[in-house]
């Protein structure tokens, strides 16, 4: 099989991008590479981008990821959760197959990462989720010039725009002056979002401890072993109500509209998600205090990474394709929605085992 | 106006009551004059311009963006001036965040300035640039400004060019600008004007902006909460502010100094000024035994609409006559047949009804003429209105609130005499010695006087004879004995997450009586209530739903409902009404859970043709 596509390779001269990767029911494949990219089913051999779980699954045969990449994996999935593993680092590159493969920083959550796959002179770099605005937290975004980029679309309309993180910091923080009496709950995303959030809170002087949900003290720890500074924390569990007034807990967003709420004086429910930015869904989840912090890039965002990178075909998946696309063939560049399944947004589909009977 | 839309925008999702007033007096704290003015007048309905037509704003945001992009966009958020103020491009930005010719590295753009701002350095240079708003009490750099980003720029941006922000930009407006501006702006220039505020405005602040150039706050805050606060800011009871209100005009200095200690109360000049309202404690069983039937005078409580209708003399000694709500809300112009009447100086505290041939008609009747845009002749006509008086708390000059109610009662009486008119009379008194004598006739009103309008009788109200009139609900005065509402067992069909407190609760409640359908006996929802159970039935029922849901929609769970498995809920309610948007063709009034019957099998409950016999009794009377 792998024979047979190599002679197919060295008798073209230009090989057309999908003949490099192509979107199939198991993800993206790199048929000359002989491996997929953020494969939703098991697979021989994968290469993933990031740790969340719609990207990083348990069951391939061999994952060549980032190290924390790795650690995350093996942390929500135990010992076990591939065949063989391979760390790569930024900027390393590896020769798979026909092709070489490059990992470069995505700035989405620790150890995230842009996949650019090059065979011959055709560069495609599957970005996996990115962001380009600032965090504390992980690698910055690195711009990575290609042919094709294939970009993501969770916030692909122009109503998107996050603004500055700290600012909704800032916010949370006058909240917490405002009502002293009252428990501040904010809801993120276990893996990089509360991180990144405890981090804002830090360079915002914010210096009392910090408490959380059972379900992200795990993901949190590995970010300190890493080296990241979160300052004090601690576990909510088994802390008095009374205790609570006036501090501020992280807990999976799931968590902050149920039954485990209620050990909270008077909580205030925030939500930091780039979905925020619209009330409908702040609303809709009964938040009282939404925070627009996204660890996606937002639709400034998306627009001027997809000019930046000079690709001239740009495939466009998870999210909002149809706005991003049109966006793209009104400024002449080719465009495509990838046909991607299993991709999602994390925080709605995030349902931590919540414990009733802690309530 | 940042500061003023950050406002907005927070009690938009804050679902207290206090949480609300605490944000409001921190903002008229914070925010100086006369900023805070406008702000009270835009919350309490008091500012007048012309409002923009949603068209033009359409118009505003066509000239700037892609057609594709706005549909894609308003689609998604589903809000006009929300999808407007967010997608706002600017125009300075623009050819920033799209360079002409995609080139290669080194990237112009973010990508390279994430790079070096992983530091979040801008977050504290940022601050000062805020101090462009409108604010004269600065000392405190709250948190809080943090929101109120003047240039619409961000922290990577500024990264970049720290300063960059507002070498260009002029500071956003103040709410004062945007208010004066509007009032005496002419219709050709007002897009031209709101296009260079929305470039001025960050995300909220456009928001706001829009918000309030359409005249469409909707925020949930009512003008009597807004004055609540405003008076929290001086300590005083909102009934003064309430008091002097008429006579104000934004943007409220002499109020704010006032609250703040610096000046005088205000004198209310306006010569038909609303007075706080007195109401009654509902009356539990257990509180007659400490009562003294002679102490107090019993009359009926009609179902109507409680109302204030005053009338005084300007100073050129021609009459002002208003009619207010029990909040305060001005609705005159909802009844100008009525004004005519009030044309003897006086505050008259009474209810309004629907009279046809001397008969009062009920609640049903009178709501039809309620929330009508354009008062017509025949809707005049055909729903005359009436004003039934209980109480005189104004004569000429003279505050009356101070007398016992006894003495206004009689006073009461010889205005209402004086005035002689058709359209006024005087809600007569129940004659009782003991409890005994006012519980028959509470039971039966018909033959305690009521006569022939006792349907209209929605209980009785005992009143201390010595009371003054007092504003709010003062103890032991005055007490409310309603007569005892309707009672159906319903099913639990879907129950609802609540807001605020009750988020980790299912407290909304969707409830369904039995009606033959095309497979046997089924369910069909009559009613949704949220209250009248206690703490500890709400943990009953929570679990309940919580263990028996059997479908997800979203927020909504669809609870077992069958004929052996389900709860039956009590649920009480004051009356019926047809209506074409609930799939029973009915609908309650003031439904509320009374009690759960766990005791009661669901197939037990109450059936859709019993709520269809009532509502038959209703309706005959309508239609007469």
């Amino acid at each position: 099989m792998t024979g047979e596509l190599e002679a197919l390779a060295s008798y073209m001269t230009t090989m057309r991008p999908q003949d490099i990767l192509l979107p199939v029911a198991a993800g993206l494949c790199c048929k000359p590479g002989g491996f997929h990219i953020d494969p939703v089913r098991p697979v021989e051999r994968a290469v993933i981008t990031h740790g969340h779980s719609d990207h990083a699954r348990a069951g391939h045969g061999a994952v060549l990821a980032t190290q924390e990449t790795l650690d995350m994996m093996r942390l929500r999935y135990g010992e076990n959760f591939a065949g063989s593993t391979q760390a790569i680092n930024y900027g390393e590159e590896i020769r798979l197959g026909d092709v070489c493969v490059k990992f470069h920083p995505a700035g989405h959550v620790l150890g995230s990462a842009q996949i650019a796959v090059t065979c011959k002179d055709t560069c495609i770099v599957a970005s996996g989720d990115y962001k380009d605005a600032p965090d504390p937290t992980c690698t910055p975004f690195e711009l990575v010039p290609c042919d094709v980029f294939i970009t993501e679309a969770t916030f692909g309309l122009p109503v998107f725009r996050h603004g500055d993180a700290s600012d909704e910091v800032n916010k949370l923080l006058a909240s917490v002056t405002l009502f002293p009496e009252r428990a501040h709950l904010v809801g993120a995303y276990s893996l990089g979002k509360a991180q990144r959030v405890i981090a804002l809170l830090r360079a915002a002087g914010y210096d009392a401890p910090i408490y959380l949900h059972g379900a992200m003290e795990k993901i949190t720890e590995y970010y300190q072993s890493r080296g990241i500074d979160l300052g004090e924390l601690r576990p909510v569990k088994g802390v008095k109500k009374a205790a609570l007034a006036g501090t501020i807990t992280l807990a999976p967003p799931s968590a902050t509209s149920d039954l485990w709420t209620r050990r909270f004086p008077d909580p205030v429910t925030a939500f930091a998600s780039g979905w925020m930015r619209v009330r409908a869904r702040a609303r809709q989840r009964g938040i009282e205090l939404p925070l627009v912090i996204s660890d996606h890039a937002d639709w400034d965002g998306l627009t001027a990474t997809i000019a930046a990178t000079g690709a001239g075909e740009i495939w466009v998946t998870h999210g909002q394709e149809d706005a991003l696309v049109h966006w793209c063939q009104s400024r002449g560049l080719r465009a495509q929605p990838l046909d991607l399944v299993g991709y999602g947004d994390e925080e709605e589909s995030e349902t931590p085992a919540t414990d009733e009977a802690e309530a | 106006m940042n500061r003023f839309a950050e406002l907005l925008d927070r009690l938009a999702y804050e679902p207290g009551r206090n949480n609300k007033l605490r944000l409001l007096t921190g903002y008229f704290r914070e925010v100086g004059d006369p900023d805070r003015g406008y702000a009270l007048a835009a919350l309490t309905g008091a500012l007048s311009f012309k409002h923009a037509k949603p068209a033009l704003i359409r118009d505003l945001i066509a000239a700037r963006t892609d057609p594709v992009l706005f549909g894609l966009s308003y689609d998604y958020v589903g809000d006009l001036s929300e999808t407007v103020a967010l997608m706002w491009p600017k125009a300075q930005n623009n050819s920033q965040s799209f360079p002409g010719h995609p080139s290669p590295p080194p990237s112009p753009t973010r990508g390279e300035g994430a790079q070096r701002s992983a530091a979040l350095s801008a977050s504290t240079t940022s601050l000062s640039d805020f101090q462009s708003e409108g604010r004269t009490s600065l000392s405190v750099p709250s948190p809080l400004v943090g929101e109120g980003q003047g240039g619409g720029s961000r922290g990577r941006d500024a990264d970049e060019s720290p300063h960059a922000r507002n070498h260009n930009n002029p500071p956003p407006p103040t709410l004062t600008e945007v208010v004066t501006t509007l009032r005496t702006l002419g219709k050709t220039e007002l897009p031209k004007q709101l296009e260079r505020w929305l470039d001025e405005l960050d995300e909220t602040g456009r928001w706001a902006l829009l918000k309030l150039v359409t005249g469409a706050l909707r925020i949930g805050i009512s003008a009597r909460l807004a004055k609540t606060a405003a008076a929290a800011l001086g300590d005083k009871d909102p009934h003064e502010v309430e008091l002097i209100w008429p006579g104000l005009a934004p943007p409220y200095l002499d109020l704010f100094a006032w609250l703040e200690g610096r000046a005088e109360k205000p004198v209310n000049r306006d010569p038909a000024p609303f007075r706080p309202v007195m109401l009654a404690h509902a009356i539990e069983d257990s509180d007659f035994q400490s009562l003294d039937p002679a102490d107090y005078i019993a009359e009926w409580k009609w179902d109507g609409i409680r109302v204030q209708a005053v009338a005084g003399r300007d100073d050129r000694g021609h009459i002002t006559a208003r009619l207010y709500s029990r909040t305060s809300e001005d609705i005159t112009g909802s009844f100008p047949d009525l004004v005519p009447s009030l044309r003897l100086p006086g505050a008259i505290d009474g209810e309004l009804l629907i009279l046809r041939e001397g008969r009062v008609q009920s609640f049903n009747v009178l709501q039809q003429r309620l929330n009508r845009k354009v008062v017509s002749p025949k809707l005049i006509k055909e729903f005359p209105i009436h004003l039934r008086a209980y109480d005189l708390l104004g004569d000429d000059e003279n505050d009356l609130r101070e007398l016992p109610f006894a003495e206004r009662r009689e006073r009461l009486e010889t205005f209402v005499r004086k005035l002689d008119d058709p359209r006024i009379d005087l809600s007569p008194t129940v004659a009782f010695s003991s409890w005994d004598a006012l519980t028959a006739a509470r039971a039966d009103p018909a033959s305690a006087g009521a006569g022939e309008d006792a349907d209209a009788v929605e209980g009785v109200m005992l009143k201390r004879r010595d009371a003054p009139y007092l504003p709010g609900r003062p103890k032991g005065q005055w007490w409310k004995w309603k007569r005892d509402p309707h009672i159906i067992d319903a099913v639990l069909m879907y129950a609802q997450r609540g807001h605020g407190k009750r988020s980790s609760y299912y407290s909304d409640y969707t409830f369904g009586v039995w009606t033959a359908g095309e497979g046997g006996d089924e369910l069909v929802p009559v009613g949704k209530a949220y209250f009248g159970f206690t703490d500890e039935e709400l943990l009953q029922i929570d679990r309940f739903v919580r263990r028996n849901t059997t479908e997800k929609f979203g927020p909504v769970r669809h609870v077992v409902h069958e004929g052996d498995k389900g709860l039956v809920l009590e649920v009480a309610f004051e009356g019926l009404q047809r209506s074409p948007r609930h799939k029973s063709g009915v609908a309650m009034r003031f439904p509320r859970i009374s009690r759960l019957r766990w005791d009661k099998p669901p197939r037990e409950a109450d059936r859709l043709e019993t709520l269809e016999r009532m509502l038959k009794a209703e309706a005959a009377e309508i239609e007469m």
